[in-house]
């Protein structure tokens, strides 16, 4: 009997324990969250901390939906509710489920950047203990810039625990960066730290080893100071190899961008100045590819430009062999006013495009393959400059085979050598010329596509190109698909290792300077045609 | 010959034909000079063609639009106005041609025009000699100030000046290290200049400003981001102010988001990036940075309200957005019809000392007032980008500054002060007390 009473004394104090707990812990979370409902930042931030420090399990889901701008409010009603992931509407409070829209004043808790900041930190001290590993890792990235000093029992209850290589490296790092900057901290501490984030040894060590407090003691400073000079010299090392990074994805650019016109200009010797159009018209075909496909297929989104990639080389491709049938045709042998013609033909294009689809930029969407980056010790790669190379390289072995291996390209080759000689072997040469042409124009096409993803979708995409263009086929060397290759490359990666020390505007100059002189040494540029169909 | 041409017309259909046209030509050479008496004539000198196509045209069709609601409020002085639109196509001498086209030859009372710097240079002789009336809705470098041109954008002091101000403060961030980016032209070496200045002179060291500039319409941003990375790598807050002009705009934020710059670790705040440039873009990794303007389409006023309305009905477009250039011309239009109604006359001497001292409301719910140094009234505001390409902003002045033509924090240029109204000049030294400069 007595044990009875005794149980029931105990389930009935538990049920009241639960019931206080409950009802104190749900007040404390309304309080931090109605400071969101004021539209004010200095009350948001209050009500960050609060969240924060609630305790409440669902104070991580609050603060993700407040960064992410899914925390809503309503003055009128002096509530606040969020937004999952999915659009459904949540009272943020009790995470009951609000049926229809809520109230008409709905407006998203505003913030600032500040505000995100304080967030990150707090979010990273919150998500420390979560069960992803990748979550685990941001939240240890987060408390290394934040370096709250409130969280360094979690970052070391969480290091104790912590099985996954990358997230304990992280935590570590984290744990070094609050000991170096607080108070307490011994000095073997602090020297410690200073070793891990030596280790660490990108820019964001060296930008904390060279704001250490004031009042660093002189050993710690000192270890620092050699931090910071041993990641700069390894950083100065890193930068070259990035600037040949950047250098490579430069001339992929560039060869991208010539290479239809090493067909039109080097081949066929026609002054295509409507070259860049083609190459504008291949990225407008890219956006309205992806136009269709958001309005009927969303989820083919990935595959648009697959999907460009052949329709820009038809529509460039057809444009071109009109140009050619109708004007370029009756202008062979006459540079200067195919030069003209073309000029007035790339300004009838450009304005074409104009009032079609509005001078404005069009966005064309990164697919989710090329967005993004990934790093290799100190560089970061992004997806879409390493694509492009690919695709550039793909490109140009793809158009070597066609005038290798094909019967048209040798058709091409020997109308372009020896013209009576191929018309009395029975080639149409009228014919070759306009596909020759198309050839051309369809590949700048193909380099709309991909230069859409790095650049401005607008009417003057192709005018930033054009002189570009020509530069990279006259210094590679007319009529040699090899020189356009290795010109391109060359001035790419010259650009850029000039770029840091005289400016893009110097650098710029020094290379136009520099290929007028390499010019007037060698007038054929770096791969001249030799024998005699250079004299014909 | 004559006999040639008595035969065609001696066939009936032809006949017909050529007898419509000459009497067509007669009736419009006989309707003209009447049509020209019964209403005013307003041009419009934006380029609809070329580069600068993509921000010009809209300030067009608002002018457009702003003509067609007074035609509805029953003109001005008992006569409609009627546009004169002319395309100078981003050709910084045809916009000369152009104008002088506008004012001798269509005969137009008061000119809206211009969007760049060097625009704006090769049509100023033209309108000191035939004297008419330019109104320009650009921000600017300043360091200038004409008796016909009446500057509806912001002066340095009324954006770049506030934006850096705010980057110093708690809330912006407390920024200690500086990078300066900009096109290379007039707009951003004038106003580099001013804030390096400035900078300087608010203690911040030589060797924490970084300037650094590109050529028009730069698409290869790689190392340009990397240098700013590095930059702020120094462990000092570090911001970019970015006077990066047009198109090479959309190549810089996506390199910026591609190497993982964060606002909250180093904010770019710009000063030629409006709601039209991010509808370009992606914004999602862009959220934070920020832009300083004078208006923001995300204002809520009714003002405001009621103007998107009506341009997504002049437009027929719900999605048109609408920038601070485009507030600009709404407030130097009504400035112009309250002037003219004032003078009761369209002469250009007489609206011209009329308009100093016209106030109009601005559509963020303050008032504009015409400065006698032909600059006006303006609230800055600082706006964070948002996830869905509009601006939320996250200060702003908390009054109006009045425009100011001449920089203090330039050398040659402190002692200069522009007054049309008592001093009648533009550039009076204060020094020598004589005018024309320093």
């Amino acid at each position: 009997m007595s044990f009875l009473r005794d149980c029931f004394v105990a389930i009935v104090f538990a049920v009241v324990m639960l019931v206080v707990g409950s009802s104190a812990r749900a007040a404390t979370l309304e309080q931090a969250v109605a400071h969101f409902a004021a539209g004010d930042f200095s009350e948001t931030e209050a009500g960050i901390s609060e969240v924060a420090e609630s305790g409440d399990p669902r104070a991580a889901i609050i603060l993700r939906a407040l960064r992410d701008e899914r925390l809503l409010f309503s003055a009128a009603q002096n509530k606040v509710y969020y937004k999952d992931e999915s659009d459904a509407l949540f009272d943020a409070v009790t995470a009951q489920p609000i049926a229809g829209t809520g109230p008409d004043d709905l407006d998203s808790v505003h913030l600032n950047n500040r505000l995100r900041g304080v967030i990150d930190g707090f979010l990273g001290a919150l998500t420390l203990l979560d069960p992803d590993p990748g979550r685990r890792f941001d939240a240890a990235q987060a408390v290394f810039k934040s370096r709250d000093a409130s969280a360094l029992k979690t970052v070391e209850s969480a290091l104790a625990k912590e099985t996954d290589g990358r997230a304990r490296m992280a935590l570590q790092e984290a744990r070094a960066a609050i000991l170096l900057a607080s108070d307490d901290a011994s000095e073997a501490d602090k020297i410690a730290s200073v070793a891990i984030i030596r280790a660490r040894g990108d820019q964001d060590a060296l930008a904390l080893l060279s704001s250490l407090p004031a009042d660093t003691p002189a050993p710690v400073a000192r270890a620092a100071r050699d931090g910071v000079a041993a990641i700069q010299r390894t950083l100065a090392i890193w930068s070259s190899v990035q600037d040949a990074w950047y250098g490579l994805s430069l001339g992929s650019v560039l060869l991208l961008a010539a290479i239809g016109l090493a067909i039109t200009f080097g081949v066929m010797g026609v002054i295509n100045m409507a070259h860049g159009e083609m190459v504008m018209l291949g990225a407008y075909v890219t956006f309205v590819v992806q136009e269709i496909i958001r309005s009927h297929d969303p989820a083919l989104f990935d595959y648009s430009l697959l999907i460009a990639v052949p329709l820009a080389f038809l529509v460039s491709g057809f444009v071109g062999i009109l140009i050619e049938r109708t004007i370029i045709r009756f202008l062979y042998g006459r540079p200067l006013e195919t030069l003209l013609a073309t000029w007035g033909l790339s300004l009838i294009l450009q304005q074409a495009v104009r009032t079609t689809f509005g001078a404005n930029n069009r966005e064309v969407g990164n697919p989710s393959w090329m967005s993004g980056a990934f790093e290799i010790s100190h560089i970061t790669i992004t997806y879409n400059r390493l694509w492009i190379i690919c695709f550039s390289l793909a490109v140009f072995i793809a158009l070597l085979a066609l005038l290798r291996l094909t019967r048209l390209g040798l058709e091409m080759r020997a109308v372009t050598q020896n013209r009576p000689m191929a018309a009395s072997m029975g080639i149409r040469t009228a014919r070759i010329d306009a596909l020759t042409f198309g050839l051309g124009s369809g590949i700048a096409g193909i380099a709309g596509v991909a230069l859409s993803q790095i650049d401005n979708v607008s009417p003057n995409l192709g005018q930033g190109y054009i002189i570009d263009s020509f530069m990279v086929v006259v210094f590679g060397g007319v009529g040699n698909l090899w020189g356009t290759l290795v010109g391109a490359f060359t001035l790419g990666i010259a650009n850029k290792f000039l770029e840091p020390f005289a400016g893009a505007v110097l650098g710029k100059i020094a290379i136009l300077v520099m290929i007028i002189l390499f010019i007037q040494k060698r007038p054929r540029g770096l791969f001249a045609l030799k024998g005699r169909a250079v004299e014909a | 010959m004559f006999n040639k041409v008595q035969a065609v017309a001696s066939r009936p259909g032809i006949r017909h034909w050529v007898a419509a046209t000459a009497g067509l030509a007669m009736g419009l050479t006989m309707a003209l000079p009447a049509h020209a008496e019964d209403t005013i004539k307003v041009g419009v000198l934006h380029s609809l063609s070329g580069t600068m196509a993509i921000s010009e045209t809209t300030l067009k069709d608002v002018v457009l639009m702003l003509i067609d609601e007074q035609n509805k409020k029953g003109g001005l002085l008992g006569k409609k106005l009627e546009a004169v639109v002319v395309d100078p196509a981003s050709n910084w001498p045809l916009f000369a041609e152009k104008a002088r086209e506008l004012i001798s030859q269509d005969k137009v009372a008061v000119v809206f025009g211009c969007w760049t710097s060097v625009s704006r240079k090769s049509v100023l002789p033209v309108f000191k000699e035939l004297d008419s009336i330019l109104f320009y809705p650009v921000q600017y470098e300043g360091e200038e100030s004409e008796r016909n041109v009446f500057y509806t954008g912001a002066a340095p002091n009324q954006q770049a000046i506030p934006a850096v101000d705010y980057l110093m403060s708690k809330d912006g961030g407390s920024v200690k290290r500086w990078v300066l980016e900009g096109t290379d032209y007039v707009y951003p070496r004038t106003t580099n200049k001013i804030l390096e200045a400035y900078l300087k002179q608010k203690g911040v060291a030589p060797e924490d400003i970084m300037i650094n500039y590109t050529p028009f319409g730069f698409s290869d941003w790689q190392t340009e981001v990397s240098k700013i990375k590095a930059f702020g790598s120094a462990g000092k807050k570090t911001g970019v102010v970015s006077t990066i002009n047009g198109d090479a705009n959309v190549p810089f934020y996506k390199e910026l988001g591609n190497q993982g710059i964060k606002a909250t670790e180093i904010p770019v705040v710009a000063f030629s990036v409006g709601e039209e440039e991010l509808a370009g873009l992606d914004t999602k990794p862009l959220v934070g940075h920020l832009a300083a303007w004078n208006y923001f389409e995300s204002i809520k006023t009714p003002a405001n309200a009621a103007f998107i309305k009506d341009w997504h009905e002049f437009t027929k477009n719900p999605k048109r957005t609408t920038n601070d250039p485009m507030e600009a011309h709404v407030i130097g239009f009504h400035m112009w019809v309250d002037a003219v109604k004032k003078a009761g006359t369209t002469d250009a001497d007489k609206v011209i000392d009329t308009l100093p001292g016209i106030k109009v409301p601005n559509l963020t719910g303050g008032v504009a007032e015409m400065l006698p140094n032909h600059h006006i009234t303006k609230p800055v505001f600082i706006g964070e980008v948002r996830a869905d390409g509009q601006f939320d902003v996250v200060w702003k002045t908390p009054g109006l500054v009045p425009g100011a033509a001449w920089s203090p924090y330039l050398e040659g240029s402190k002692d200069l002060k522009a007054d049309w109204v008592t001093l009648k000049c533009g550039n009076y030294n204060t020094k020598t007390n004589k005018c024309g400069g320093a």
